[in-house]
């Protein structure tokens, strides 16, 4: 990262602006995928019914997953999935990023079926040096994930760090 | 056996839960995140080289102590808060011990509630990703 580099107005403008909304979609698919991922075992992730035996109207979200953003060419980003172009952005042209912290808040439960919103907004920009990467740029998104039936069921807050 | 509210107490700890993902499981967990990196796939990959390595997803430890806490509870309760922060990197096939701990059993507004402190160590025995949950029970 260069040593010069500095939060310009430009970037400070962008906080606080909410994006254009994308669309989450939680399917038993979905669910499956993501709980395979991680690693479960239990069938409560995977198996519909032994889903509604512990209490759920299908295969529940697991903790850190809400949904599964839907992909159009050109209009997603091709590495991360989620939206592009959906808000003004930090625009700081550094190239590598790692992922600094992530806190999810749930309000409701949320099932395969569901079908989620997310608006997300830039809450906070820092410089942090680091031993192993130098200068970075601290950037802190907080994303608001709304049901079909209007209801907020979860905010998450991660951190981006650019160098 | 879901986790009832009377079955635990301060300072008791959540049964271990252990990985040591390679890249076939970090590719699954690319799929079904949407997460593709080249950073956890691809040895090529020039911040991977940088590195010396590919490295886990940040989320996939976070999502790994959502299974540890979601093993916990077994249904019996639900998770309101989940956070972690990623101190340091984890490499592939490397074991990851992950833990907890119950730091405060309250009931608030009349919730049952319980706040546990979460781990990841490393093979070194280096906690890479520092965790909090809260939990809620059911009446």
């Amino acid at each position: 990262m260069a040593e010069q580099f500095e939060i310009t107005p430009e970037m400070e403008a962008a906080i606080g602006v909410e994006s254009a909304p994308w669309t989450y979609e939680v399917t038993t698919t979905s669910v499956r995928a993501f709980a395979r991922g991680v690693g479960y075992t239990d069938r409560v992730y995977f198996d519909v019914e032994a889903a509604k035996a512990a209490g759920y109207r299908s295969l529940p979200c697991p903790p850190t997953y809400l949904g599964t953003p839907v992909f159009i060419p050109g209009e997603s980003n091709d590495t991360f999935s989620g939206p592009k172009n959906t808000g003004p952005g930090v625009k700081h042209g550094l190239k590598n990023v790692l992922d600094g912290g992530t806190e999810t808040e749930y309000f409701r439960d949320i099932c395969a079926g569901d079908t989620l919103t997310a608006k997300s907004q830039v809450g906070d920009l820092q410089i942090r040096e680091s031993k192993t990467t130098g200068k970075m740029l601290i950037v802190t998104t907080v994303t608001t994930y709304t049901n079909q039936d209007g209801e907020v069921v979860a905010k998450q807050r991660g951190q981006g760090l650019f160098y | 056996m879901p986790l009832n509210w009377d079955s635990f107490k301060e300072g008791d700890e959540l049964p271990v839960l252990k990985k040591a993902p390679g890249v076939s499981q970090l590719v699954k967990y690319a799929a079904g995140s949407g997460d593709f990196n080249p950073l956890h796939h691809d040895f090529a990959f020039p911040q991977a080289r940088a590195l010396g390595s590919i490295i886990v997803h940040g989320r996939f430890k976070y999502a790994a102590l959502g299974e540890l806490v979601s093993n916990w509870l077994d249904h019996g309760g639900r998770i309101v808060k989940l956070g972690c922060q990623y101190r340091g990197m984890d490499l592939p096939d490397n074991e990851m011990t992950l833990g907890g701990r119950v730091v405060k059993k309250y009931e608030e507004g009349g919730k049952k509630r319980a706040d546990v402190e979460l781990w990841v160590n490393n093979a070194q025995g280096k906690n890479t990703t520092p965790g909090t949950a809260t939990v809620e029970f059911r009446e």
